[in-house]
């Protein structure tokens, strides 16, 4: 997404001294992708295991 | 100068029983019951009811009230307490809702309103201890069921009376129109009729598809994104107070914290005049779907000027005109320096981050958040866009148990010291005339009769009961009748150094 915006905006000056160096940001999103694939493990350890009658059931009357 | 921007939030938690059939007025009122039976000292005393003298939901801010148009807006006979940190617990319509306090600041009203998350866990807890081993209730803070049914999350602000209306519902609106950028809690898919999740499959807000007029009185049907109901629970010579529907209930404590902390600040402007009409949009119900459904953030809506602009750029332009104010009049309406330099430099950061790359705010912003989660499980197990599990994974975003929820794994920043919840649990905020109930009806419950807003009806225990009018919001403090209250051996004594104080 980062590069998107930054490939966007490639005529201003501003946004390239932004760019992080290949190295870190490689570093950094791998971190991220980690940090994800944890979160989705665990999230598909207490998601409802049925998720089309949990959904299904889940009727309100309007309020307020 | 604009007054202080005494604030609070209703919201309606979405409610289920698993393992029998039920309906959800009762399932809300064993709910509530629960809590209030857990937690009174004698479970024989009855606890406070509220008092409805006051409650005047058709009258409407233009000048005019609906006399019959409106059922009455809280049946008398459903639960409906008030409780020892000044909130009001109640059945409203199908739903459990709690209120907080008047707050004197977005900070507190954050805090109060974890304090009522909290609340509903307990009550949550007690009723499942009562209930049938097979059966079980469950709560969600959120403002759809998927299905075509909303429910409120209303942010209350006080606003000088002598500020005009129409001035209030111009200016006010891009705001509303465009908040949701940091303040949507995200929604997979549309409850738009003829809208397929294929156009939509995921949208910023819970609550923009609801929305049909720009003003108006409704909050059940027709929904206006400014709500015009004209009840100050207060001096109505001297206040008013907006009553906004146009928000989601918020897990994210940042987006909570932004939302009333930015609409603090930006009706301080409207208040003193300063805000100017350049922002305000043309179509506001499409733009703020537009807005909603446009997760790139990058499409622009149409303003009343003629010009096209970003949601992202409404709100940096906000932001400025709110950082000049601050330079010239200060933070005093706001809750000083220290809680208006949090709301600037948050909203600041936020914006910075939505604009670089949106998931760089996953920590702060309820949308981004379950956009990540969902966007990863669509991924990792190749669901379509209509999977019930994409719509399971929103739900259960919301879900108040602590083990199931979503929202509490996704990494999202605490703002406020636990202990602080935890006192606000109990006791009432120091800095309103809150404070005067909550201390009431923490020393002497059974002599509260009843309680509003504006008003304690009290049993001195001798001759007729007492009625103590509370028409200033920021009168009734720690600070103004703490030492009276804390000294005041009974309930009589209190009242009767009170009068004399007078």
């Amino acid at each position: 997404m980062a590069e998107r915006v930054q490939k966007q905006k490639s005529n201003s000056e501003r946004v390239e001294e932004e760019v992080v160096s290949p190295d870190g940001s490689s570093q950094q999103g791998e971190k991220l992708k980690a940090e994800l694939d944890d979160l989705l493990d665990e999230i598909d350890d207490v998601l409802e295991s049925n998720a089309e009658d949990f959904v299904k059931s889940y009727i309100q009357k309007g309020g307020e | 100068m604009a007054i202080v921007k005494v604030s609070g939030i209703e919201t309606e938690y979405g409610i289920m029983v698993r393992g029998t059939e039920s309906n959800p007025i009762l399932a809300s009122s064993i709910l509530i019951n629960s809590y209030v039976e857990a937690n009174s000292r004698d479970t024989e005393h009855d606890i406070a009811s509220w008092n409805f003298d006051d409650e005047q939901p058709g009258t409407d801010a233009r000048g005019f009230t609906l006399e019959s148009a409106m059922p009455p807006e809280v049946e008398m006979h459903l639960v409906n307490a008030v409780l020892t940190n000044g909130a009001r617990y109640y059945v409203d319509h199908a739903h459990p809702e709690i209120s907080t306090p008047e707050c004197a600041n977005a900070w507190e009203t954050l805090t109060y309103d974890c304090a009522g998350e909290e609340i509903i866990r307990l009550s949550m807890a007690a009723a499942n201890r009562a209930l049938p081993p097979e059966v079980e209730m469950l709560l969600y803070k959120n403002n759809s069921d998927g299905k075509g049914n909303s429910y409120g999350c209303h942010e209350n602000f006080l606003v000088a009376r002598d500020v005009p209306f129409g001035r209030i519902v111009s200016q006010i609106t891009p705001h509303f129109v465009t908040r949701q950028v940091f303040a949507g809690a995200g929604k997979v898919g549309s409850e738009m009729l003829g809208v397929s999740a294929e156009q939509v499959p995921y949208q910023l807000s819970q609550r923009a598809d609801f929305f049909e007029e720009e003003v108006g009185l409704e909050t059940t049907l027709k929904r206006p994104i400014v709500n015009t109901r004209d009840e100050p629970h207060c001096d109505p010579q001297k206040y008013r107070r907006l009553h906004v529907i146009v928000g989601d209930a918020n897990m994210s404590q940042v987006a909570t914290f932004l939302k009333v902390g930015t609409t603090s600040l930006i009706l301080s402007l409207i208040e003193d005049d300063v805000l100017g009409s350049d922002l305000v949009v043309a179509h506001p119900v499409s733009a703020i779907r537009q807005v909603s459904y446009d997760p790139t953030l990058k499409q622009t809506i149409l303003l009343a000027n003629g010009s096209r602009i970003t949601a992202i750029d409404i709100q940096w332009a906000l932001l400025q005109k709110c950082v000049d104010y601050v330079g010239a009049t200060g933070f005093e309406s706001v809750g000083g320096e220290v809680i208006g330099k949090k709301i600037i430099s948050l909203w600041e950061e936020v914006l910075t981050g939505l604009e670089s790359d949106p998931e760089t705010v996953s920590d702060m912003v309820d949308w981004v958040a379950k956009k990540r989660i969902i966007d990863g499980m669509k991924s990792r197990h190749g669901l379509s866009v209509a999977d019930h599990r994409l719509k399971a994974i929103d739900l259960q975003y919301h879900d108040m148990r602590v083990e199931k929820c979503l929202a509490a794994r996704a990494g999202l920043r605490t703002l406020v010291d636990p202990t602080d919840v935890e006192r606000a649990i109990r006791s009432a905020p120091d800095s309103t005339r809150a404070y005067f109930r909550g201390h009431c009806l923490e020393r002497w419950p059974d002599q509260v009769v009843s309680a509003n807003w504006d008003c304690l009806v009290l049993d001195v225990g001798r001759g007729p009961l007492r009625r103590v009018p509370m028409m200033e919001p920021l009168r009734g403090t720690k600070e103004l009748v703490g030492e009276l209250c804390t000294q005041s051996g009974t309930l009589l004594e209190l009242l009767d150094r009170l009068t004399i104080e007078k």
